[in-house]
Formats: structure tokens, sequence, C-alpha cells
């Protein structure tokens, strides 16, 4: 649960933003990383993006993602 | 991709060195879920030479989480007042009397997926109480922090928090200081580390001599963060390094730090497996107190015991790999999960129940 999901921020007012991985949106936060402009891929863990990531780095990281969310479908998700 | 495989080629020769010069089996410590999957999934385990052994270390804040917090968790959740709004790793984790997942019957426990969701739900349930199992590490611990401080600037007093955060760098002090430890060095987690820098680790090397390598969750960065430790064991130096440079920075985020710091403060805590560690568990300040959850109900929470037969603890600290246990794949299975090693995704007994584990020479 301490993985972090790469994801582009699609919307952005104030913090408030919207994210999209993979075709997945979901809302989350950028209070905590002031720099995060529209359009910039960042890591998204419990709803807030944490930190700015590269393309490369995002594209391996989902890869993961798709992997444990698949082993997780008779379990539970993984949160954040 | 050739250039990939020459990085592959140029870390494993630097295992192999390693273990020729050592002459006697490496360990190296994961504290990390996330790399204990990918190592895993990856079969990385199966390309390292023979003699270097990587250990799963309390690297999964589900299974570190001591078995007292999770039997306050069920005991909060029989109440009618309460509303439990929680991570879905914590859902299945049994402890006394079921798992959150058996009280969710009663419908008062709800799976979120940020901590703003559990903000919201108490903003939707004035007249219940809703209670956050805040568990996590620094990663997490300022997402806890942002809404705590928004419900007191918003008076909403129907919220409150179970802090189960916990702190990295006391749990790798802690192992270092026991007696039983085998522990070679550390492969750092990527993703606490994006929040409290690799700097952090500073003090592990320092104090302990023990090279520290932060490293993200791709199998080659995996594998060159193994590379680079062991060409520092080779050459007898402890070093701190980052292999994760697109992502960690030195410092770390400072304004997740700062807000970690205005929040909460760092008390002695226990873990599953490792006991109690000074300053290892985040206790919210004064300030915020009423937030508390511990103090809202005035419990007091006492180290809870493992399921009997469960060895998480052991598993946890590097002592025995999973099959070691004698539930392993009979009673205990993802389906069934007796310990929380096996409930959690990340946990060592769920990677292993289902990636398996054979190095190429057994
Ligand atoms: S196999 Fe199950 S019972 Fe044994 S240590 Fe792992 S989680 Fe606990």
């Amino acid at each position: 649960m301490c993985l972090a999901i790469p994801a582009r921020i699609v919307e952005l007012e104030g913090d408030k933003a919207v994210v999209d991985a993979m075709g997945n949106r979901w809302k989350a936060r950028t209070t905590l990383l002031a720099e995060a402009k529209l359009g910039d891929l960042v890591l998204i863990h419990a709803g807030f993006a944490i930190s700015l990531v590269d393309e490369e780095e995002a594209k391996e990281t989902w890869q993961l993602i798709a992997e444990i969310n698949d082993f997780n479908q008779t379990q539970n998700r993984v949160s954040g | 991709m050739d250039f990939m495989l020459d990085r592959i080629h140029k870390a494993q020769t630097l295992c192999n060195a390693a273990c020729e010069k050592m002459g006697r089996q490496i360990n190296i410590m994961e504290v990390c879920g996330t790399h204990t999957v990918s190592i895993f999934r990856n079969g990385i385990r199966s390309t390292l030479p023979r003699k270097l052994k990587l250990l799963t270390g309390p690297g999964c804040p589900v299974c570190v989480t001591d078995q007292g917090y999770i039997d306050t968790v069920l005991q909060l959740a029989d109440r009618d007042d309460c509303l439990i709004a929680t991570y879905g790793d914590m859902v299945r984790v049994p402890g006394r009397g079921g798992s959150l997942e058996t009280k969710r019957t009663k419908a008062n426990v709800k799976v979120v997926l940020s901590s703003e969701d559990a903000l919201q739900l108490a903003k939707d349930n004035p007249n219940k109480i809703v209670v956050f199992v805040a568990v996590g590490f620094e990663t997490t611990a300022p997402a806890t922090a942002v809404v705590v401080k928004e419900a007191a600037a918003g008076s909403i007093n129907n919220f409150c928090i179970l802090s189960g955060h916990k702190l990295v760098v006391p749990a790798m002090r802690a192992l270092l200081s026991g007696k039983n430890h085998n522990i070679d060095a550390f492969l750092c987690p990527g993703h606490v580390s994006v929040i409290i820098g690799y700097g952090a680790f500073a003090e592990i090397v320092e104090d302990f001599g023990r090279p520290c390598v932060v490293a993200g969750f791709e199998p080659l960065q995996i594998i060159e963060g193994l590379g680079e430790i062991c060409q520092q064991l080779s050459a007898g130096k402890a070093e701190l390094k980052s292999v994760y440079p697109a992502v960690v920075t030195e410092q770390g985020n400072t304004s997740a730090q700062k807000i970690i710091a205005e929040c909460f403060e760092p008390v002695d805590g226990y873990w599953r497996g490792l006991g109690k560690i000074e300053k290892s568990t985040l206790k919210l300040k004064d300030k915020y107190s009423r937030f508390d959850g511990l103090k809202r109900f005035n419990i007091t929470e006492t180290p809870g015991e493992d399921t009997s037969g469960c060895r998480c603890g052991e598993v946890l600290c590097g002592l025995i790999e999973p099959p070691e246990c004698g539930l392993f794949g009979k009673s205990c299975t993802p389906q069934t999960p007796v310990g929380p090693c096996m409930v959690s995704s990340e946990g060592a007994c769920a990677a292993w129940f289902k990636y398996g584990q054979k190095r190429k020479d057994e």
C-alpha cells in the first residue's frame, strides 16, 4: 500500500485535480506538490500527488499495477 | 534492448564477484511491499547467485500493524455510533472476533481510496463519528495530516483517526540493533523515499555501516540496486546511493515533511514481530488531539498477540521464509488468510504463495 500510481493531471483548479492513468480518471489533490501543473505526470498516493515522474517510469509502474490488480481481483484492492 | 541486457549483466557480475569475495551468504533486505511484489513477479530471485539471499523486511504497512491496533479497530466497528473508514488492504486482516469484512454486514465499514474520502464521509454522515483507520508509512501520513488540518479548519468534529502511521528508519535501526539479525545491506523503499528523501537513510549507513540503496520498482532498477550494494560489500564499503533519480531526491518532498511535523510527533509504538520501537509511530500533536480516536473513545491500546501458529512476526524480521511456517499453503492461503502477511497483496506470504519461489539451481 506504499504504492504510488503515476497519472497525468488533466484538470486542475487550485489544488484540486482530475488525473488520468491508462484511461481511468479520478480526483486527486496537489496540496503536497505546489509546483504541479496541468499536463504533468505525477505520482499519486492515497489521493495526493507526491512527486513528478517521467514518462518511462510511469509506463513501467502501470504495468506492475496492472499485475497487482489482477492478483487482487479475488481479494482486495491496493489502496492509494 | 541490448543496452538493458548489458546493464543486467554488469549488475549480475557485481553480485557474483561479491559472493565469491565474501565466501559466505550475503543477505540483503528489502523494506518495501512493492519491491517484494516486483521481485517475485519478475522472478528476480532466480537470476541471483545462490549465495545472495533477499530477505523481505517490515515493508508492508498492513503486515507490520500490531494486533492490538487491529483489535481496537474491530472494537470500534461494533459501535452503532461509528463509521469505520479504511483502505481496502485492512479489511480482511483477522483479529479478535473476526475481521472488518465480517463486520461489514453491519454496514458501518466503508472502504476509501483516500483520506479525503474519509473526511467526506464524516461530512455526509453528521450523526455518526467517522473513524479513519490511518495506517501506512511516511508516504501515506501526509495525506492523513492534510485532512486532519481540514477537519480542524472546518470544525468537522465527527471525524477522528486511529493513527497507525509508522516510520521506516526507526524500524531499520531496531532490526540492526537486534542480536539475531543477519542483514548485510538494505534495498531502501522507493515511494517512502519520495517523501523522506534518500538522505534519511544516512544514519543507517553511518551508525551501522550497512549500505543503503534506494531503488524504484522496475526489475532493472532492482537488479542494479543489488549490483550497487554488492559492489560496496566487495569493497568493504557502506554508502548511501539512489538508483531512482527520476523520482527520489536527497531531501524528499519537504512540503509533505512539513505537514507531517505540523500534525504529528513520533512516539514509541508497537510493531508486529518487532515489538516496541522507540519513536517509530506517529501520534497527533496536542493541538489536534480532539481528532485522536484513542482519546475520543478513551482507549488504551495494548500490544496484541499474533493468531496462534502464525509466524508473520518472524517473516517480517527476515528470520524465516514463509514456507517455513507450518500453516503456509495449508490452512493459510490468500482465500483463507490467517495472518496479515497473507492478506495483503504486498505481504511476503501472499507474494510467495502467488509466485512460488525456486532458484534455477534448485
Ligand atoms: S503463512 Fe499465514 S500463518 Fe504463516 S506466517 Fe504467513 S500469514 Fe502467518
